[in-house]
């Protein structure tokens, strides 16, 4: 990748053999790591959680949280290198930082004025930069505290607070995450104005492949502490020559539903466990003996010994006719509250037997509070909740053991869900042991085996599992209650993208295999052509548009719908092989 | 934030007429016969019904309580059944005294615990930090009277005669006689807070709002006063105050131990004494101390808190 006209320009960011170890294990988890990023231009950093990505973007800046420090390699921008005692000048005037979370970056207890102020730049410059990010620049907006701005807002405070001293490199850090699409849609705009603007090298770090085809210039691909793909973004996107981007691409929801999802086996190492050889190759679908004993080098922007021998391929998606069914579930004119506060208001919907209905909407727009008053989880609620024809007691409390075995709940972050002290089998026949009665032989086994866990985990404990596997314990419990209606609140957002489309796979094929009825709620319209039949649009409550999926994502009628097509970045290949 | 204020003061108000009644049935339900106690074995029955009728001691409990609430209302608790003298004039030098030395100690400690906890968390895991951590723990595991004998051995009667072991004065206390009750209460009172500080520093210190100001460039003096210590005053500031309300009933000890004129050593003679008026106008005293405090300690955590700040005003 080291071009002549590379080497020789001496603006922008070279990085050479980073390498950022674990204290006291000595296990690199970024392991010499080469990049170039040119004034003006957005590297995409992409990896799952685990590579060591975030640990890079921080070592740009020469810093290294508690328990890991620099092993090797150099930082240099525009020739001075990142090193000493010079650092911390460096920072926020030569490189800068945009948090992930700014709602926990922003000190709590300062107003927005002084932590704008000390980033360098006088009173004027501070009004002129938060009219770049388009925010108010009034002396009420600068004596707020964090607290009092919304999450977008927060987010461009601290794209201000970066741009302040106009840095020449900006390390952004998964920075919406977290955000709706249509605030992240605009944060992007702004994060592609202000590095024109400044020409101002940016490295951007996500796991989200749509983000990236939309905004950045070039591409690394990070897996296990290592870069194991580099290049331009289009040709990264249009012929991945590692299998591990090709899969990760192949895993990408896809908003226009012509391609399926595909999930990778397995998840990534850890920085100890790291296997001798290329880190990917236990997962890897064209793994040969010699991947297992060599760690492959960088060539031509891929470390690989089969560069090039996987594509990407579509695998075309078939779209099932929705035929008829009669309704396993029903709500009617179902009114829920928090305290004086009404969160929903006179939701009707129904859901077919044997089919998946998606709940689609964004934060606050009481989706999850629909699928828990539909639990008996939040019995403030008016409105009826009718399952099989038989009206359900608001409180899961009040509902008959059988009426309770009937739904099944899977919560949204397997890392709470799942009680730290059980093992895996205790976990799974928890609930079965009081909705069934008698817990028949092998029911362990085979709910494991349903989701597609081997029997051999039941005996560990959650924290010695992967987030996939947590969750498919988290599955693998509610179908041991042998439901007939599987509520699943947001089950793959605290998942990475790969792990996702495995979960999905996973629960799509549950509902054709053994006719289970599914309520998906996601914020993730993408996700709900993949998964769903029906979908039900939620707004601040109520249901704005309803009907089967090809029919609503090809014509969205309400301009909320609408604006959640626009606003989803769009990850469409096609785009990229013309 | 002004209603929040006033409403902890009448729940404070609430709570000292609670602890009013429990003084008062607790003093009541004292085995034994005042007058007895302070007529003595000598007394003629005449004698001691004359005296129960004087102290209203044959009244129902009732109207004893009320008599005894007005006049506390009124500043005015009865008379000593000792000496005679009306309890408020007895008592308030006494609490002058007292308050002089719970406040040296308050002063001297809360700072200083604060900065050691805070210099402590920003050694973390060196020497500097484990030597604290041995240190505090030892002196928090130690009653204060034996804090309080080893300073006497040390400074007072052993090689270095520096200071007197005990008061003999007659109520006039001068800079000397407070020191060493002073530190006794200091090292009583500070350990809790150093590792409280220390404690809530850390986690503040790998807040990503303290990362995201070193990114910023920084000076690391301006990240731990500006950004951190602000962040870890609010928590801290209900173990100082637990820790300084603890010093309004801690005096007991350490004023008994040194002889220190105040409502401490007053309280343990009247108790001796069955000096009921002075034992219950005591009492009361050192509750109202230890729910002013509370209550300063709430008022600071609400101001530290801009969240509370912002939305009640």
């Amino acid at each position: 990748m080291t071009t002549p006209e590379r080497t020789e320009v001496l603006t922008g960011v070279r990085v050479r053999g980073l390498t950022v170890a674990g204290v006291p294990s000595g296990a690199p988890i970024v392991d010499s790591v080469d990049l170039d990023v040119r004034p003006g231009e957005i590297l995409g950093l992409v990896g799952e959680s685990g590579s060591g990505k975030t640990t890079l973007g921080l070592a740009l800046l020469a810093y290294y949280k508690r328990g890991t420090q620099l092993a090797g390699g150099s930082v240099a921008i525009n020739g001075v290198d990142l090193a000493g005692a010079a650092v911390r000048r460096m920072r926020g005037d030569a490189v800068a930082y945009i948090p992930q979370s700014p709602a926990s970056a922003l000190n709590p207890a300062l107003r927005i004025r002084t932590q704008l102020g000390e980033c360098g730049g006088d009173d004027a410059r501070v009004r002129e930069v938060l009219r770049e990010v388009a925010l108010p620049d009034t002396d009420v907006f600068l004596r707020r505290y964090p607290h009092q701005l919304s999450g977008g807002q927060q987010q461009r405070v601290a794209i201000a607070m970066a741009f302040l001293g106009r840095p020449d490199l900006i390390v952004l850090d998964e920075p919406t995450t977290g955000l709706d699409v249509t605030t992240q849609k605009h944060v992007l705009e702004t994060v592609r104005k202000m590095c024109a603007t400044y020409s101002c090298a940016a490295v951007y770090i996500t796991h989200d492949m749509a983000v990236v085809a939309e905004l950045t210039d070039r591409i690394a691909v990070m897996y296990s502490g290592r870069v194991v793909e580099t290049g331009p973004a289009r040709t990264v996107l249009r012929s991945p020559q590692h299998p591990y981007t090709a899969r990760l691409l192949m895993a990408v929801p896809d908003l226009d539903g012509r391609r399926e999802i595909r999930g990778i086996p397995g998840h990534a190492p850890s920085p100890v466990r790291r296997p001798a050889g290329c880190a990917f190759a236990p997962r890897c679908p064209l793994v040969v003996d010699r991947c297992r004993d060599e760690v492959p080098a960088l060539e031509d922007g891929v470390r690989c010994f089969r560069a090039g021998v996987s594509r990407f391929e579509v695998v075309e998606r078939v779209e099932v006719p929705v035929v008829s069914a009669d309704a396993a579930l029903e709500v009617r004119g179902l009114s829920a509250w928090y305290g004086s506060h009404q969160v929903l208001e006179d939701i009707s919907l129904s859901v077919p037997r044997g089919q998946c209905v998606a709940l689609l909407g964004e934060s606050g727009s009481g989706k999850t509070t629909l699928a828990r008053a539909i639990a008996g989880l939040h019995p403030r609620h008016g409105g009826e909740v009718v399952l099989g024809g038989e009206s359900l007691p608001p409180s899961g409390l009040r509902r008959t053991p059988l009426q309770r075995r009937r739904i099944q709940y899977v919560f949204q972050n397997p890392y709470e869900s799942l009680n730290p002290r059980k093992t895996v089998r205790e976990l799974v026949l928890a609930p079965a042991r009081v909705l069934l009665g008698k817990v028949p032989d092998g029911l362990v086994e085979d709910a494991l085996s349903q989701a597609a866990l081997s029997p051999e985990l039941a005996s560990r404990y959650p924290d010695q599992l992967s987030g996939g596997e947590r969750q498919r314990v988290a599955i693998a419990r509610a179908l041991a209650a042998q439901p007939e209606v599987l509520v699943c609140d947001e089950v793959t957002s605290a998942l990475d993208v790969s792990v996702q489309a495995a979960i999905v796979e996973l629960i799509a094929g549950l509902r054709e295999r053994k006719g289970l009825t599914l309520l998906f709620v996601t914020h993730d319209i993408a996700l709900v052509r993949t998964v769903a039949q029906h979908v039900a649009v939620l707004e601040h409550g109520r249901i704005v548009e309803r009907g089967p999926v090809a029919e609503v994502l090809a014509a969205p009628e309400h301009p909320y719908t609408q604006a959640l097509m626009a606003d989803t970045p769009r990850f469409d290949t096609s785009r990229f092989s013309q | 934030m002004v209603r929040l204020a006033v409403k902890r003061l009448v729940f404070g108000a609430l709570i000292l007429w609670a602890v009013s009644v429990v003084v008062f049935l607790a003093t009541a339900a004292l085995p034994g016969d005042t007058a007895q106690a302070i007529l003595g074995r000598e007394a003629t029955p005449e004698r001691l019904a004359a005296l129960r009728l004087e102290l209203h001691l044959d009244d129902p409990l009732v109207s004893q309580y009320f008599s005894w609430l007005g006049g506390l209302l009124t500043f005015d608790p009865g008379r000593s059944l000792v000496n005679g003298l009306p309890v408020a004039e007895f008592v308030g030098p006494r609490i002058v005294n007292s308050l002089v030395l719970m406040l040296t100690a308050a002063v001297v400690s809360t700072p200083l615990a604060m900065f050691l906890g805070t210099w402590s968390a920003v050694r973390r895991d060196r020497a500097a930090d484990h030597v604290t951590a041995v240190v505090t723990l030892v002196l928090a595991a130690l009653p204060e009277f034996v804090v309080g004998i080893t300073l006497v051995i040390v400074f007072a009667t052993g090689p270095l005669r520096l200071l007197p072991a005990v008061y003999v004065g007659t109520g006039q206390v001068t800079f000397v006689d407070l020191v060493l009750p002073a530190l006794t209460l200091v090292l009583a009172v500070g350990p809790y807070i150093v590792r409280m500080m220390r404690a809530t520093m850390i986690e503040v210190l790998e807040s990503e709002y303290v990362q995201q100001a070193r990114l910023k460039g920084l000076p690391e003096r301006t990240v731990l006063l500006r950004h951190a210590v602000p962040n870890a005053v609010g928590p801290v500031a209900q173990v100082v105050a637990l820790q300084l309300a603890w010093l309004a009933g801690g005096v007991v000890v350490v004023e008994f131990l040194f002889r220190y004129p105040g409502i401490g050593y007053a309280l343990v003679d009247a108790v001796n004494n069955r000096d009921l008026p002075v034992v219950q106008a005591l009492a009361l005293l050192i509750a109202a101390l230890y729910i002013v405090v509370n209550l300063l300690a709430d008022l600071v955590s609400l101001v530290a808190n801009p969240r509370v700040r912002t939305a009640i005003r």
